[in-house]
């Protein structure tokens, strides 16, 4: 059941899956908010789509697996996902490279798209 | 209108934490409150009280430590950034066995949890990007 006065929340994630914890961290702060029943989005924009990626394996860096943690969405009911289409394109990817079911959002309708947000945070 | 704060900037490193302080200083002086500022990745570090510059530079987290007391302002360490870097109060090092402290009131290490509750009670949120 949804309250009225709920806000809704996006998380921005401009960040690569591996070399900067801020990737992590980004999700550990969207489970923490779903895990508060709290109306969740992310969007991932910039190099941060690089973070959705399918096949990542990263045991030659010693770093935990970023898609074990993008795993937990399901789980978490987390399923506002969004992609910035012009950094797909800039990155010669497409959704089709993406592991999960996502939105593409594109430059002319970010604008509205963020003024739905009542908290944005951006990592 | 009620502020709250993701830092995520290390002290000195950036002017992020500089300009984050600047930033509830003006806020305040607009009569505008500043309700929590979390702090976050390597944000964490704005809670070392050993901190020690050089006398002619802003002692950062002192200036925290003030702006808080001053204004009754929440400054919350988040307690898994906290633990990586280091930044322990002394019931952490207590636990974690470690041969000191390093954070204390008004810094409070907490969780995640409190970052969403000022999203929730707050009427903005503003990043200071590391």
């Amino acid at each position: 059941m949804t309250n009225d006065s709920e806000k809704k929340i996006l998380i921005i994630c401009r960040r690569p899956p591996y070399g900067n914890s801020l990737a992590r961290e980004a999700l550990e702060v969207t489970l923490a908010a779903s895990a508060f029943d709290q109306d969740i989005s992310i969007l991932f924009t910039g190099d941060g789509v690089f973070q959705l990626l399918k096949d990542q394996s990263s045991d030659s860096i010693a770093s935990k697996n970023h898609l074990k943690l993008l795993a937990a969405f399901p789980l978490y009911d987390i399923e506002q996902l969004f992609v910035d289409r012009h950094s797909l394109d800039e990155r010669k990817l497409s959704e089709h490279n993406c592991c999960l079911p996502i939105q593409l959002i594109d430059d002319a309708s970010c604008r509205t798209f963020l003024r739905q947000f009542n908290s944005v945070l951006s990592f | 209108m009620k502020y709250s704060l993701l830092i995520l900037a290390a002290p000195y490193s950036t002017q992020s934490v500089g300009t984050a302080l600047r930033f509830c200083k003006a806020a305040i002086a607009s009569q505008h409150q500043i309700e929590r500022v979390f702090f976050y990745h390597d944000g964490v570090n704005c809670g070392n009280l050993l901190s020690s510059p050089p006398s002619d530079e802003v002692d950062l987290p002192e200036e925290w430590r003030q702006l808080a007391t001053e204004n009754n302002i929440d400054l919350v360490l988040c307690v898994a950034s906290a633990l990586r870097r280091g930044i322990l109060d002394s019931k952490e090092a207590t636990r974690y066995d470690k041969p000191s402290a390093n954070t204390q009131a008004p810094f409070e290490i907490s969780g995640l949890g409190q970052l969403i509750d000022a999203c929730q009670q707050s009427d903005r949120m503003i990043t200071f990007a590391a």
